[in-house]
């Protein structure tokens, strides 16, 4: 069996080159540079949210605040401006906003040791809460004139690629170089495999905790400005939405477990891939919403089949917090 | 020409007598016999206002319609907000009919979840007014948009628009499980019955979710950069469709329809800057005081609550370039909520 194991990456990574080889020899229109485009545009928003929720699953923790922190700061400035202030005066409101958010966040999990699924949940509702009760006007905040010119960060094209996904690269680099190459991304992955060896050998565990979900906010809000521009508005009710999971299943198949300490950002892309191909080939099939979700099930089970089998769970793999 | 003289002189005689006496009968005043019984009719009752989510334009336009209407009238407007969760609204329906106020007035997330409550609640002798939504149980009052003529007028529009072109269109549905969204693509089939030629390259639902209609929107325009024109269900989540239209730069090429509550910056601006191009619209605070009226009437008419039951259904507002810079158009929520 030694010669077949394989990472649950590398498996997602067939089950994406198989699907992508499907649809471009029997779709038509699958194949063409342009819409290889709208593919990646589609779920750069999805890749960007992923890489932000892999920092925390990496060390150890998960982060369901994500879509608050990716709908209220964004949301926050597009109502500022349409009340009449400036847009960088409003942008570092709302970066602070989220700073502020991410510190309590890490505050709760490192310090009040909350365990960092209840404590986002919370705080999630309490941002979303507070955006629906205090901040907004309406649920869909509206694109506002002073806003102008900011919608180039989620439309039109840079040498021919949409913006949105050089957002999404530019995320990618940042976070590649956090995790690798520097001291603080290496202490994430030590806490993620063993936070109590991290501590014994002197990484300032808390303060490090503390940063990730600072970081996993702004980068959450950076997302979120992306799609606020890409769709000319910030529909705030997306924390509603089922989008969170999307996000937890993109870090997942791209094959960071959740036990922490493992994966990095190619997880992200390729998870995202896969997501992204498998929703673009159902829409040009222009399959009914019941069909692709049953697809989707489908093509997940098969995947997370495929792997416990290949891979399976033993003592020293389970870990608390594996699902 | 003498005898004509006498019925002038015995007019202008009159004329004086009237005016002697006139300002005698202003001074002790006429009593209008019918607005007393009103007044007590309205004072100190309670309506109840149960929308499926508060603070989207719709919704807040009919609070604030509502509040304006009833309040000085001493009528108590209370608000039991479901949030999007229709296992919330169903037990504040229930709770409702237990505190039972003297009118309801109930947002249906679909057709089946509060039908049965609702004909408790009149059987308990508390007024329903279903406002856009209706349920399968037809209760006092209906007032609200009819989803399938928006359809079919939205399809007109965008049928009319492809005369000569590719007749290639694309609908962009709402959720699945919404009635509005099933209604209204009625409404579009009716229309397409009518019109074989048209070729539907797409029907796919975006859960009213702008980013997931641009995404659709994206990938359909890719694939048929001739596409005409497309169906989209609610301006909310067409901002989407617009911005997919506009990156691909087929912006008054794509004729896109869509339809919604015409609040200013979600209506009215977006087809003047050409996002869309006709947008029904049910005129919400139009609707707000249909509502009242219609609260008014029923409270005043001491009618059996479920003894009569009638409809409103609400003339729409066809939203294009040419009416979209009128005051009267569109509505400010800031302006209805002073």
């Amino acid at each position: 069996m030694k010669r077949f194991r394989m990472s649950q990456q590398e498996i997602v990574f067939v089950v994406f080159a198989l699907l992508f080889l499907v649809f471009s020899i029997f779709l038509n229109g699958f194949l063409t540079a342009e819409n290889m485009l709208t593919l990646l545009q589609n779920v750069a928003v999805l890749g960007i949210l992923g890489l932000a929720m892999a920092i925390v699953v990496i060390g150890r923790g998960i982060d369901i605040s994500l879509i608050a922190a990716l709908a209220v700061p964004p949301g926050l400035v597009l109502q500022m401006v349409q009340n009449g202030h400036s847009l960088p005066f409003s942008l570092l409101i709302a970066v602070l906003l989220t700073i502020a958010f991410g510190l309590v966040n890490g505050w709760l999990i490192a310090y009040a040791e909350v365990p960092s699924l209840f404590a986002t949940l919370a705080t999630g509702l309490l941002l979303a809460g507070l955006g629906q009760a205090a901040l907004f006007q309406l649920d869909v905040v509206q694109w506002s004139p002073g806003m102008n010119g900011f919608e180039r960060l989620g439309q039109g094209t840079v040498l021919g690629i949409p913006t949105s996904i050089w957002m999404f690269a530019i995320a990618c680099i940042v976070v590649a170089f956090l995790l690798r190459q520097t001291r603080w991304g290496a202490y994430i992955y030590a806490i993620g495999d063993n936070p109590y060896a991290a501590r014994v050998t002197g990484i300032p565990s808390r303060p490090i905790i503390v940063l990730q979900y600072v970081i996993t906010a702004l980068i959450g809000c950076f997302a979120g400005l992306v799609l606020a521009a890409s769709v000319n508005s910030m529909p705030t009710r997306i924390f509603n939405s089922t989008l969170i999971y999307d996000v937890i299943l993109v870090v997942v198949l791209g094959g960071i477990g959740l036990s922490g300490g493992r994966g990095g950002v190619l997880n992200v892309i390729i998870g995202t891939l896969l997501i992204g191909t498998m929703l673009n080939g159902m829409t040009i099939m222009d399959i009914s919403y019941a069909g692709q979700n049953l697809i989707k099930g489908v093509v997940l089970l098969l995947a997370v089949i495929t792997d416990s089998f290949l891979n399976p769970r033993n003592e020293e793999t389970a870990q608390q917090g594996d699902i | 020409m003498k005898h004509l003289g006498n019925p002038t002189k015995a007019i202008v005689s009159a004329l004086a007598l009237a005016a002697l006496t006139g300002p005698a009968l202003a001074q002790q005043g006429l009593d209008e016999p019918f607005q007393k019984p009103f007044k007590e009719a309205l004072a100190g009752k309670t309506v109840a206002y149960v929308p499926v989510a508060m603070n989207f334009d719709l919704t807040e336009g009919w609070y604030a319609g509502l509040k304006k209407e009833l309040e000085p009238f001493g009528v108590k407007f209370v608000i039991r907000d479901a949030n999007w969760n229709t296992n919330a609204g169903a037990q504040a329906v229930t709770s409702l009919i237990s505190e039972k106020p003297a009118v309801m007035v109930v947002h249906n997330p679909d057709v089946q979840t509060y039908a049965k409550l609702l004909q408790r609640a009149e059987n308990e002798g508390i007024y329903v007014i279903q406002i856009n939504m209706g349920s399968a149980y037809r209760s006092s009052a209906f007032v609200g948009a009819n989803w399938v003529e928006i359809g079919e007028r939205q399809t007109e529009g965008v049928v009319k628009a492809c005369e000569g072109k590719s007749n290639k269109i694309a609908i962009i549905q709402g959720a699945l499980s919404a009635a509005a969204s099933a209604y209204t693509l009625k409404g579009v089939e009716n229309v397409l019955a009518k019109h074989p030629e048209i070729k539907v390259v797409s029907s796919q639902a975006a859960d009213w979710d702008a980013a997931k209609a641009k995404a659709i929107t994206q990938t359909v325009l890719k694939q048929n950069p001739d596409l005409c024109g497309i169906v989209g269900f609610w301006d909310g989540m067409d901002i989407g469709t617009a911005a997919a239209v506009k990156e691909a730069g087929l912006t008054g090429k794509v004729f896109l329809a869509t339809s919604g509550g015409g609040e200013r910056k979600g209506a009215c601006e977006l087809v003047k800057s050409g996002a869309f191009d006709l947008n029904m619209s049910y005129d919400v605070p139009t609707q707000a005081a249909q509502m009242a009226g219609t609260i008014k009437w029923l409270l005043s008419s001491g009618a059996k609550p479920g003894s009569i039951k009638g409809s409103e259904y609400t003339t729409l507002i066809p939203i294009t370039k040419e009416n979209a810079d009128s005051q009267t158009a569109c509505w400010n929520l800031s302006d209805l909520k002073k």
